[in-house]
């Protein structure tokens, strides 16, 4: 064996291959191992909106990417140190983001003329050595290797083929001298019930390890040094699992019934499927006929006395607007979900964009502003789901949730907290011997008090048309209305006194501030922090709160020279900031479905710092 | 179930002003409704009315209980929230034929086929009237309105048989003239256990005056309408001398007397969902008369009741949060 280790503060590996290969479980394995090991990651799962499209076709590639490393890491990486490409359509898809002398693993058993044909290769890459000139390249016949292994088997050929995945996976394993005892455990309770095929992907996954370490070809082996984290304790968490487990929190530590209601929706509908699973918690979850039907129901439960929630992504939540109104001029407490993808339309569903901030801004009939509030990270998914439910039940008022389906579906170290530790919500049901009227309002929050059916003597209506503040009656009255309106708008504002002030990263004043929103804060502070290793002279904040924005967030901007404000998207937050505090910032967009490349933001920091 | 007893009308009136045209059908529903109500037995606090857009949805302002207007089409998806929230209330929809078949056909069918326990009022007018005279889903076609000056080209619903196909499990109808009938039916409405849905024929004396009135009109009514009573025979007629009898799966009208008795007219059992089917056909059937009453009911496990059970089961097996949010693979840094 000729083996030996270097050490590199980051690592960026991809799998990629059909969207039949099982990458995305193989991703998540790898994921979940990394993260049990000690290191840090970021992870970015990349799949095909077709379930099944055709087998070995180019558009029905699916990946999987992660970073992990010794250092903090923000982003899922750019470059890539190792692809692993299980078919021609694979290579050809992802060749390009690999780095020169970086480590290419094939599967050679499923370059098939046909496959080539479908890949659009005219001639097989691997019959020749340009490859070689630019790669370390890893020519493995993973499916044969595994039919032999599995040869006495009663798994089918085709059973059996489907396990290369975890050949990959093992030989990975022993490249990042990991230990394969989290995937077998996996693969047992995952199968429980088919032994058959745990032991066929076991054998396959232990094939795979061994024959990186006998076969001589691998000549190096990377090892990372585990990160510096903070003592305590850890897990490995996803952004939507979080987003659930935040509101099952703030359900369970405020004795008040979670309602959920949702329509199945591409990437959203995770948040249903996890919470589906809580009911022992009395969690309610009630899959809805329509999207319309997702929010009206969770109106009613609003209505009713609980946190009530509604998930889906930029299309569902264009069909929930008319009802939001609702939900604002009765003034209930609900959680609206966006977890944004590519648009407009169908778009883009599996990909991921920042471009719904402005639906979420003003996308509804009439003057009908709501609370915006945005996760940044996939941990951060709990945060910003516990505060968007303090704030929708403390104020009474709808909150919109802006995730995005990269911290959706990405995964990260989360230093979880204790239950105990976290806010009390101060909730408005009206007590027994207070006043009431539908719309008389605590004086600090402007919320309303909040009477549920069943209790006695505070029965009332409350609808979409004009209230008369105070009886909560129905008023066409034309000051009513104005003052109505302007009630509503002070509602939002007012809630800037009950949110934390936003932190400058970096000086805080200065040449340049880079200010980014919700899921794009790794790649934003991966760019900071390399100029900051450079001596550049520039500061970073992001917002999870956007309407209504901090407090200090004026006088900050007024700190800076110039402000750049990189969005996934052609500058929503950039179009709000100028017009709020009439300041040039410049933005730095791009739209392609993926986030971005901090080196592309640091290149950008550069250039607005050179001017 | 405290001090229900004293309730009275009085107790289900709100501060509000009807504002109803004069004449307006709803009048009569709002009347005969605020007279059942004090009658169920239900606490007044647990009495939810949820409407949608439409002048029939103006209904929960007017009653003294809790009351959501909402927007249009949706108070089945409202009513479903609120009624899964608290399974221990009683929820009344109230909505119309452009709200409950049109804009909000999907929640409605959707509503009963879970069987969610609630109850649903369909004021039927054949007409939009809060839009002032389009014609309706439940209009019949060639209806000439302002928006059909040649005439409506749609062939409209028919409520029951659009219940029925959604797998209704109480399926109703009565017209506003008839009161006791009416206020009958609202009771029966309230002791089914699962969605209850009724029909209700309204007159819109603005937009489509006199579209029952072969129906409400004292000289011939009672050879128009046949009223569907559980284990009796199907007659109708001033003289209660025509019945209904079955030939292969059509109904046929006799006439009592020479050649037929009583014995040979069919029996109506509500709990026959094929015999709730072709009642549910004679809807626009002109040799047939219209029938009111309660075409059907079946007892179902309702969708909130499945619901509460699960969660108790899920609850014998509670785990803590604490050790869900660790999750199963959590470590320690030093």
């Amino acid at each position: 064996m000729n083996k030996k280790s270097t050490n590199n503060d980051a690592v960026t590996i991809r799998f990629s291959g059909d969207s039949g290969d099982g990458m995305q479980l193989t991703g998540g394995q790898f994921s979940d191992n990394t993260a049990i090991f000690g290191y840090d990651l970021n992870t970015l799962p990349d799949f095909p909106a077709e379930i099944r499209a055709p087998a070995g076709s180019l558009f029905g590639v699916s990946s999987f990417q992660l970073q992990f490393g010794s250092r903090k890491i923000f982003t899922a990486g750019d470059e890539l140190d190792v692809l692993v490409a299980m078919n021609p359509a694979a290579l050809k898809v992802h060749l390009s983001d690999l780095k020169e002398h970086g480590l290419l693993i094939i599967n050679t058993d499923n370059f098939t003329p046909k496959n080539l044909k479908l890949a659009k290769y005219d001639e097989n890459p691997l019959d020749n050595d340009q490859l070689d000139k630019k790669y370390r390249v890893i020519r493995v016949g993973m499916t044969k290797l595994v039919m032999t292994k599995l040869e006495d088997s009663d798994l089918t050929s085709k059973e059996k083929a489907r396990s290369a995945n975890m050949f990959a996976l093992g030989l990975l394993y022993w490249l990042y001298e990991r230990d394969t005892e989290t995937t077998i455990n996996f693969l047992n309770k995952k199968f429980k019930s088919k032994q058959l095929i745990a032991e066929g992907n076991i054998k396959a996954l232990k094939s795979g390890y061994y024959y990186g370490e006998t076969i001589e070809v691998i000549k190096t082996t990377y090892r990372v040094d585990k990160a510096k984290y903070p003592p305590g304790k850890y897990r490995n968490i996803m952004g939507n699992q979080a987003l659930a487990l935040g509101l099952l929190a703030a359900s369970h530590n405020n004795d008040i019934d979670l309602f959920y209601a949702g329509y199945p929706i591409t990437p959203a509908s995770d948040i249903l499927h996890y919470l589906a699973n809580y009911k022992s918690f009395g969690v309610k979850t009630f899959q809805a006929e329509d999207e319309i039907a997702g929010i009206t129901s969770a109106i009613g439960a609003a209505f009713t006395g609980n946190l009530a929630v509604t998930a889906s992504s930029g299309p569902g939540i264009a069909l929930k607007g008319e009802a939001i109104g609702l939900a604002t001029i009765t003034e209930l407490p609900i959680v609206i979900i966006n977890i944004q993808r590519g648009g407009p339309s169908t778009g883009l569903p599996t990909k991921t964009e920042q471009s719904d901030l402005l639906q979420a801004m003003y996308g509804r009939n009439g003057e009908c502003p709501c609370v915006i509030v945005a996760a940044s990270c996939p941990s951060d998914c709990f945060n910003m789901a516990y505060e968007a439910s303090r704030i929708a039940l403390e104020h009474m008022i709808p909150v919109i949730l802006l995730s995005d389906g990269y911290i959706a579906n990405g995964s990260e170290p989360w230093k979880f907290p204790s239950v105990k530790d976290l806010l009390k919500f101060n909730l408005n049901y009206v007590n027994k011997g207070d006043e009431f009227s539908p719309y008389n309002r605590d004086k600090k929050t402007l919320a309303r008090q909040w009477a549920i059916p069943g209790n006695k003597s505070y029965e009332h209506r409350i609808g979409g048309l004009e209230k008369d503040d105070g009886t909560g009656n129905v008023s066409y009255d034309a000051d009513n209305h104005h003052k109505m309106t302007l009630k509503r708008q002070e509602k939002v504002d007012i809630i800037s006194n009950f949110i934390p002030d936003v932190e400058v990263y970096g000086p805080s004043s200065g040449k340049l501030l880079v200010i980014g929103w919700g899921g794009t804060y790794g790649s934003i502070r991966s760019a900071i922090t390399k100029a900051h290793h450079e001596d550049l002279s520039v500061s970073q904040i992001h917002l999870n709160y956007i309407n209504p924005f901090p407090r200090n967030l004026g006088e900050i901007v007024l700190k800076f020279d110039k402000i750049l404000i990189p969005e996934l998207n052609m500058g929503q937050l950039l179009s709000i900031i100028r017009s709020k505090y009439l300041v040039d910032a410049k933005g730095y967009n791009s739209i392609k479905g993926k986030p971005f490349s901090s080196n592309d933001i640091l290149q950008t920091i550069k250039t607005h710092l050179k001017d | 179930m405290s001090n229900t007893e004293q309730l009275t009308k009085k107790d289900f009136t709100s501060d509000q002003d009807v504002r109803w045209c004069p004449g307006c059908g709803d009048y009569a529903i709002l009347a005969q409704v605020q007279k059942v109500f004090p009658t169920l037995g239900i606490p007044k606090e647990n009495m939810v009315v949820v409407s949608g857009i439409g002048c029939s949805s103006r209904f929960p302002y007017y009653m003294n209980t809790y009351g959501f207007h909402s927007i249009h089409g949706r108070a089945p998806a409202i009513a479903s929230g609120i009624k899964l929230s608290n399974p221990d209330l009683s929820v009344w929809v109230v909505t119309g034929d452009g709200d409950a078949m049109s804009i909000g056909g999907n929640h409605f069918i959707h509503v009963l086929r879970r069987n969610i326990d609630m109850n649903i009022l369909l004021f039927n007018n054949r007409i939009y009237g809060l839009t002032k005279g389009q014609y309706s889903p439940t209009s019949e076609i060639g209806k000439v309105t302002k928006s059909t000056p040649m005439g409506s080209l749609d062939y409209p619903f028919n409520p029951p048989a659009l219940a029925f196909g959604a797998s209704a499990t109480f399926i109703a109808r009565t017209i506003d003239r008839e009161l006791k009938h009416m206020g009958s039916m609202v009771e029966e409405s309230s002791k089914h256990i699962g969605t209850s849905f009724l029909e209700i024929y309204q007159n819109c004396n603005i937009f489509n005056d006199g579209a029952f009135s072969n129906l409400t009109d004292k000289a011939i009514k009672s050879d128009n309408v046949i009223v569907l009573e559980e284990n009796m025979p199907m007659l109708f007629g001033k003289e209660k001398d025509e019945g209904l009898i079955l030939e292969g799966t059509q109904f046929r009208v006799v006439t009592l007397g020479k050649d037929y008795s009583e014995s040979d007219i069919l029996i109506h059992n509500p709990e026959d969902r094929n015999l709730g089917l072709i009642l549910s056909e004679m809807t626009y059937n002109e040799d047939l008369p219209v029938p009111i009453g309660i075409f059907y009911k079946e007892n179902k496990p309702t969708y909130d009741f499945m619901m509460t059970d699960q969660i108790n089961r899920a609850k014998n097996k509670a785990v803590d949060l604490q050790s869900i949010i660790e999750g199963p693979n959590p470590w320690n840094v030093k």
